[in-house]
């Protein structure tokens, strides 16, 4: 018996083995950026990954959008509580634009047009668990969003899957993005609830 | 160790407009916040069932009282408890406070511009407020739209003579009798007169609906505003 929130019932009981704890499903897809929405056209977008080495290697729209696409669908989990079941997306998993790339970096720094950061290490970028995705439920990803384009990686808070990417530096040390730097945990897995740090 | 989860009592509740409310409580060893920030509040059903969501500091810190913005959410699970429901004397918990990128600081001298749209109103009244009771000297200007006059939040903190505060009202829907502007969508020409008291490096605080925010960052960018001034908080 609670002493909190008297009279409070509450209706969210179901679907606790997909809800992460802390969170509450939505059907809509609510936005969070931490400023403007950068304008990306096609024409000028790149995606290039630079390794530890200075080494880089680049994708034009056209380049990336010639690679093996999948569709594919998760649910997603955002730090300000909401998670959503059953997004569709399309896109090239990074394993494709990695495969290539001499590295023995463990950390990756993910950049996006407009100047977010955000790190992870880069384990979890690789085999089939993070994607550079351009469609969502079947049209093409709106830019505030993160279109034309944005990382996924859907077994992280959301927060980690970079609108409008641009590239990712491959590094040694593990170096704290944006919101890494401005209190957010530094891995952000929704089941062990990392929302900040010292979670 | 993380932010830990506290208990916090409802002290008060104000009503704003007919489905928003100022909830003032108490939460011992509260560790102070920034204007702009936010805190997490977790309600607990008799069963054990819990829920949480995040809602807006109206008020800049003040020991261990802190005032939350709640609008009623039509079918919401949380909101309309909080707004109608939660006793006066009884508590909930809270964690916080959260958010360290939408905030304003009294040592900020340059002027800022605030855009609040709807219930956006909330964490940019504690910024006017801070900014208020830290007599500081950058002036600040406060450009809120709302649909009528029944839809005003706060008008008790944000009219008043300070001379270095101005705030400006556009109603969208419906203007009351005598208003100069007309009702409607905020425009190039109400960001022209806010934006020609900043300078190029002033920050912009614009807070509100998806929407809302979308354009009136657009309309910032589309007369030159440089983007990295412009920091934002979307709600749904």
């Amino acid at each position: 018996m609670t002493s909190f929130s008297p009279g409070f019932q509450g209706r969210g009981r179901r679907l606790t083995d997909r809800l992460p704890p802390g969170q509450y499903p939505t059907e809509s897809f609510p936005v969070l950026s931490a400023g403007p929405t950068p304008r990306v056209p096609t024409e000028t977008w790149s995606f290039t990954v630079t390794t530890e080495l200075g080494a880089t290697h680049s994708w034009t729209w056209d380049e990336m959008m010639a690679l093996p696409q999948q569709e594919t669908t998760h649910d997603i989990h955002c730090v300000t509580r909401w998670s959503k079941f059953d997004t569709q997306w399309r896109g090239v998993p990074l394993d494709a634009f990695l495969e290539d790339v001499e590295t023995a970096a463990d950390y990756a720094v993910v950049s996006s047009y407009g100047g977010y950061t955000t790190n992870l290490p880069l384990e979890d970028l690789l085999d089939g668990k993070a994607w550079i995705v351009h469609t969502y439920d079947g049209y093409p990803l709106s830019p505030e969003h993160g279109g034309p384009a944005r990382l996924l990686v859907p077994h992280l808070y959301f927060w980690k899957s970079a609108k409008w990417v641009r590239g990712l530096t491959l590094t040694h040390e593990d170096e704290p993005g944006f919101w890494e730097s401005a209190g957010y945990h530094n891995y952000g897995d929704p089941w062990r609830e990392q929302r900040n740090w010292g979670d | 160790m993380g932010i830990a989860w506290r208990r916090a009592r409802l002290l008060e509740r104000r009503s704003q407009t007919a489905t928003a409310r100022t909830l003032v409580l108490t939460a011992p060893d509260w560790p102070g916040h920034l204007p702009g920030q936010h805190v997490d509040v977790r309600l607990t059903a008799d069963d054990g069932y819990q829920a949480v969501r995040s809602y807006s500091l109206a008020a800049p810190a003040d020991g261990d009282r802190i005032e939350l913005g709640v609008q009623a959410v039509d079918g919401g699970e949380v909101s309309p408890y909080l707004t109608d429901g939660l006793p006066v004397g009884a508590e909930v918990e809270v964690r916080g406070p959260l958010g360290n990128w939408f905030v304003w600081r009294a040592e900020q001298t340059e002027p800022a511009l605030l855009v609040a749209g709807g219930s956006g109103v909330v964490p940019l009244t504690a910024m006017v407020r801070a900014h208020r009771a830290a007599r500081s000297r950058g002036p600040l200007h406060l450009l809120y739209s709302v649909r009528s006059p029944e839809d005003v939040w706060y008008r008790d903190h944000l009219a008043d003579g300070d001379p270095l505060l101005d705030v400006r009202i556009m109603y969208t829907r419906q203007a009351p009798p005598g208003s100069v502007r007309p009702p409607g969508r905020i425009t190039t020409a109400d960001l022209d007169e806010a934006t020609a008291r900043l300078k190029p490096a002033s920050p912009v605080y614009v807070c509100g609906p998806t929407g809302f925010v979308e354009a009136v960052d657009n309309l910032l960018i589309d007369r030159g505003r440089d983007p990295v001034t412009i920091r934002t908080e979307r709600f749904g």
